[in-house]
Formats: C-alpha cells, sequence, structure tokens
C-alpha cells in the first residue's frame, strides 16, 4: 500500500482524524479494538433504520429482510475462514463467548486424569473457562512453556501430548506479545494423538485469513470488533462433528425445536448454540467488516504492516534501555516494550497526553509477565490504517516520556 | 505548629495554578513523586498494598503525638507523584481533622483531568485509605486537652 492509498483509507475513519488532549490522535491500541469504517458504521445505521426485526420468527417482510441479511452475514464468514458449512458457524458475542460454550460442553466429554494442554501465550480468557472445566471434571491442566523469545517450547510440547491428552487450546497470535504460533504443527501433533484442538484467532483475524478446513483445526474463535467490526459479536467455528457432540451452552428462545414442560427438543446447529435474540446489528456488520478488509485485501494489509513492524522496531530500539519483548520470527506488527527503569503505566500515561493511545499493563495476560518478572508493558498494536508519520510521533513521545521520567 | 490541611490544600492548589500544560504539571507531579516519605521496606506488604490501583501502591500510617504519619510508595512515579500530594496534605495531621477535611482540592488543581479513568479510581482509593486509617487512629488519641 502507498502512503496515498493509506492516506484514502484513513478517510474511512472518522474516529482518526479526532484530537486528544489537544493533540492528533495517534491510535496504536489495536490489538485491544480495531477502529470502525463508515462502511460498516452504515451497515449497522441501516439496519437499525430500515429492517430492524427479529429474525427466524416473524413472517412480515422485515423480519425476512432481517433474516436474510444475518444468515448472509454468517455465509460471508463461513467463506472468509473456509468453514465446510455455515451451519458450522456460531455467532457469538465475542471470543470469550465461543470459548466458553466449547468449555462448558467439553464438561460431558471428559473425565477425572484427563488432561488438558494450554499454552503459556494465552490471554486470561482461554486460560479461566478451562480451569474452572477441569475443577468440575477432575481434568488436569497442563501448561505448554514459552521461551525466552515469546515463542512456544515446541519440543516440550511434544513431550506433554500423551494418550491422556483430551484437548490442546492455543491462541494464533499472541497478544501481549505479537508471536504467530506453529499452530498448523500444533494442530497435527493433538491429532495424532487423538486430542482436539481449539485456536483463539482473535488477534490473528485483522492480520492472517485462516482456513480452517486447510489447517484442519477442531474449534477457531474470532472477535468482530478486533476486524474493523463492532463490539459484541464473533464466531466460534466448530466441526460438525465436534459441534453435534457438545450439549447447548444455554436454554431460551431459538435453541430449541419443541418445548413442553415434559420434554424439549433442541434446534440444529448452528441454533442450538444461539439461545435467545443475538446481537443482529452486530452480526451483519461483521459480514460488512469482513467486506471492508477485502476491499482492501489481507495480503496488501500484512505486507504493509509488516513494514510497519519492522520500522518501529528499528526507530524504537534506538532509544536507549528500552527492550522488546517478544522477538519471534513470524510476529504480526505488535511491540511490547519497556524502558529500564521506569513503569510502563507512567511512559502510557505520558503518551496519553500527547494524543499516543497505546496499552499499557499485563494485557491480559498476566503469566506471560511473571515469566519475564515484569509488573507489564507498553504495547503498541498496529493497523494496516496507521502511518509511518504515526511511527515516528509515537517515537517522539516514548523519548520526550523517558527525558521526563528519568 | 503545623499548618491546618485547608491551609496545605491552598497552597497546593496555588502552586498547580501557576503551571500553563500538563507537561509542566507532569513534571511538577514527577518531582513530588521523588520527595514522596518511602514506607519502611518492613510495610511494603500485601497489608498496606492499597486495591483499586493500576499499579502498585503501600502506605502506612503510625501514630505520632496524636497526630497520624503517613508513608507511602509505588512501582510508578506519577502514581508517587499522586500519593506525595495526598500525604502533603495530610500527614502529620490529627485523625478528626484528617476525617473532617474536604478533598475538593483534587479537582481544583485538575488532576482527575489528566489522569485516565483507573487511575482516578485509584485516588479514590487512596484518600479512602487515608480516611480509613483515621478512622481506625482515632480511638487511640490521647485526650490531652
Amino acid at each position: 500500500m502507498t502512503e496515498i492509498e493509506v492516506t484514502a483509507i484513513r478517510k474511512d475513519f472518522p474516529i482518526l482524524s479526532r484530537k486528544v488532549n489537544g493533540q492528533d490522535l495517534v491510535y496504536l491500541d489495536n490489538a485491544a479494538t480495531s477502529q470502525t469504517p463508515l462502511q460498516v458504521i452504515e451497515a449497522i445505521v441501516h439496519y437499525y433504520s430500515h429492517y430492524n426485526a427479529n429474525i427466524h420468527r416473524g413472517v412480515h417482510s422485515l423480519s425476512q429482510e432481517a433474516t436474510e441479511a444475518y444468515e448472509a452475514a454468517r455465509i460471508k464468514i463461513q467463506k472468509h475462514f473456509n468453514a465446510a458449512h455455515a451451519y458450522e458457524v456460531i455467532l457469538t458475542s465475542g471470543t470469550t463467548h465461543a470459548i466458553n460454550i466449547v468449555a462448558s460442553g467439553f464438561e460431558t466429554l471428559l473425565q477425572a486424569g484427563d488432561e488438558l494442554l494450554v499454552s503459556a501465550l494465552e490471554h486470561h480468557s482461554n486460560i479461566v473457562p478451562w480451569q474452572m472445566l477441569c475443577e468440575k471434571t477432575g481434568a488436569v491442566l497442563k501448561v505448554i512453556p514459552m521461551l525466552q523469545n515469546g515463542t512456544l517450547d515446541m519440543a516440550a510440547y511434544q513431550r506433554l501430548l500423551g494418550a491422556k491428552t483430551k484437548l490442546v487450546f492455543c491462541n494464533h497470535v499472541s497478544n501481549a506479545l505479537g508471536t504467530v504460533n506453529p499452530i498448523e504443527e500444533i494442530i497435527s501433533a493433538a491429532h495424532a494423538m487423538g486430542a482436539a484442538v481449539l485456536i483463539d484467532g482473535a488477534q490473528a483475524a485483522p492480520h492472517i485469513q485462516a482456513d480452517v478446513q486447510a489447517l484442519d483445526v477442531d474449534f477457531y474463535t474470532v472477535s468482530a470488533h478486533k476486524i474493523c467490526g463492532p463490539t459484541g459479536v464473533g464466531m466460534l467455528y466448530g466441526k460438525e462433528k465436534w459441534l453435534e457432540k457438545l450439549p447447548p451452552y444455554q436454554g431460551g428462545g431459538e435453541m430449541i425445536a419443541t418445548v413442553s414442560f415434559e420434554k424439549t427438543t433442541y434446534a440444529g446447529l448452528p441454533h442450538k448454540f444461539e439461545a435467545g435474540t443475538p446481537n443482529i446489528s452486530g452480526g451483519i456488520a461483521f459480514g460488512a467488516a469482513l467486506d471492508y478488509m477485502h476491499s482492501i485485501g489481507f495480503i496488501a494489509i500484512a505486507t504493509y504492516e509488516q513494514q510497519l513492524l519492522e520500522y518501529a522496531t528499528k526507530t524504537l530500539l534506538e532509544i536507549e534501555g528500552l527492550v522488546i519483548y517478544g522477538t519471534a520470527a513470524q510476529k504480526t506488527a505488535v511491540i511490547s516494550f519497556n524502558i529500564k527503569g521506569l513503569h510502563p503505566y507512567d511512559i502510557g500515561s505520558i503518551l496519553d497526553q500527547m494524543g499516543v493511545a497505546v496499552r499499557t499493563g499485563h494485557h491480559c495476560a498476566q503469566p506471560i509477565m511473571d515469566y519475564y518478572q515484569i509488573p507489564g508493558t507498553v504495547r503498541a498494536s498496529f493497523s494496516f490504517y496507521n502511518t509511518f508519520k504515526e511511527v515516528d510521533l509515537l517515537v517522539a513521545a516514548v523519548k520526550k516520556a523517558k527525558s521526563m521520567l528519568c | 505548629m503545623l499548618d491546618t490541611i485547608e491551609n496545605i490544600q491552598a497552597e497546593i492548589v496555588e502552586e498547580f495554578a501557576f503551571f500553563e500544560d500538563w507537561m509542566q504539571r507532569y513534571e511538577h507531579m514527577i518531582s513530588l513523586g521523588k520527595s514522596l516519605p518511602i514506607i519502611d521496606v518492613a510495610y511494603k506488604n500485601e497489608d498496606h498494598l492499597i486495591k483499586g490501583c493500576q499499579s502498585k501502591v503501600w502506605v502506612h500510617a503510625a501514630l505520632e503525638n496524636n497526630q497520624l504519619v503517613f508513608t507511602a510508595d509505588s512501582e510508578a512515579i506519577i502514581t508517587k507523584g499522586i500519593i506525595a500530594i495526598l500525604i502533603r496534605a495530610f500527614s502529620h495531621q490529627k485523625p478528626m481533622d484528617i476525617l473532617n477535611a474536604s478533598t475538593g482540592f483534587i479537582d481544583e488543581i485538575g488532576l482527575k483531568e489528566h489522569l485516565s479513568a483507573t487511575r482516578a479510581n485509584g485516588l479514590v482509593s487512596m484518600i479512602k485509605q487515608i480516611k480509613l486509617y483515621a478512622v481506625a487512629y482515632q480511638t487511640q488519641v490521647k485526650d490531652t486537652d
């Protein structure tokens, strides 16, 4: 992407032209949430202005239009991730919800002593639901350790895999460090031992178009708001054979076939997991967000973001005392760093005064911070709408923070 | 004879009014942070940790001559600056005076505007802890009048 193209893209994002603390906003917290283009905002406005109705219920025209738009979005999502069937795409409130559906469902499939493997690089949302599952079932949670450069210890993973391993869960990309994990290898090794695999794709989705069939992954989860869509909607992809095995997560409307006080029979996929009125505008806007991303192109996005990452890494490392955590060869455009002797909150506070939005803290990945024995990091995460000039502004702001704080 | 809480607070407000931009305020807070009366390492534990702060903050209080004396520490220098301002306003005062004191000066110096929501909550937690210490020590004050 050229500078001219990025300038044009930025016009799609009204928020990028606002000021923060009197300064031009430099938004570098894209790993927390991405900004929303007009095309997606318009999809939401259009829904509420023209065909707001409950779906899968009414015979009236509005309900049918809304149902068609919602199901069309499901098909867009299916095509994007190359799922074999649209009904393997469960629309959820986000990644956390998606993981909880699987964790809750496995309660009926596990026995005491079964083993679950979790990577050391996980977000709390891919740790806690499994710990809760282990408490309920007596299954044992084992950790695939990480190495100093922020990658997984794959030799240790091979050693941990065994006949008792029932499930392996790992993120495609680490939210705290940006490491791209070797999920193909993780999946095939787990399958060789008969274990299922859940990949948390929340951080990968904005940068990498995953093909769930090529990956042969059992479950893949995504949040729309990381990929230019709205908050409160996401996806659980599951292979049909697994989704059929799992019991429903919540009871309610939509997820039933017949209800009497004696017995209720459940609806088929995907509705079995979609109790209640869903986030209809959100689902439709999720589809619009994928359309938007494709209009730019995932290869163009990845190539440009890698250039930003390379430039930002090089210029930040010129600052004396700056340490980058996570130096894997395969990384998305995320830089987690500290300056020796300074607390990340102090740096983040001063950056905010200068209009630069970064995340500071443990990034909901405390085990990684414990590994490095640090309270947290400053994390700058880039998107395709960020510019090289913004990288310069970040570097200048970090230098200013350093001079004020030291 | 120490100044009253009210006078000290007025002095802090006046001091901050002098600064023209955020950078000067921050620089001032950072330098105040460096002058914070540091908590004895023996008290730097879970019991003295303030809940609700994003960076760790420890506060200790002791009664000396019927006055509460505060010491504190934090991992983050700007947080140390904030707690230093509070300690300047409330340390070496009688527990009852601390309990009765207004905290409006915090709004007057515009501190909250320059703090993130989570930090502003931390500030509220710090004030609450100082007041709680005053409640706890109030009963131990010897009636000398």
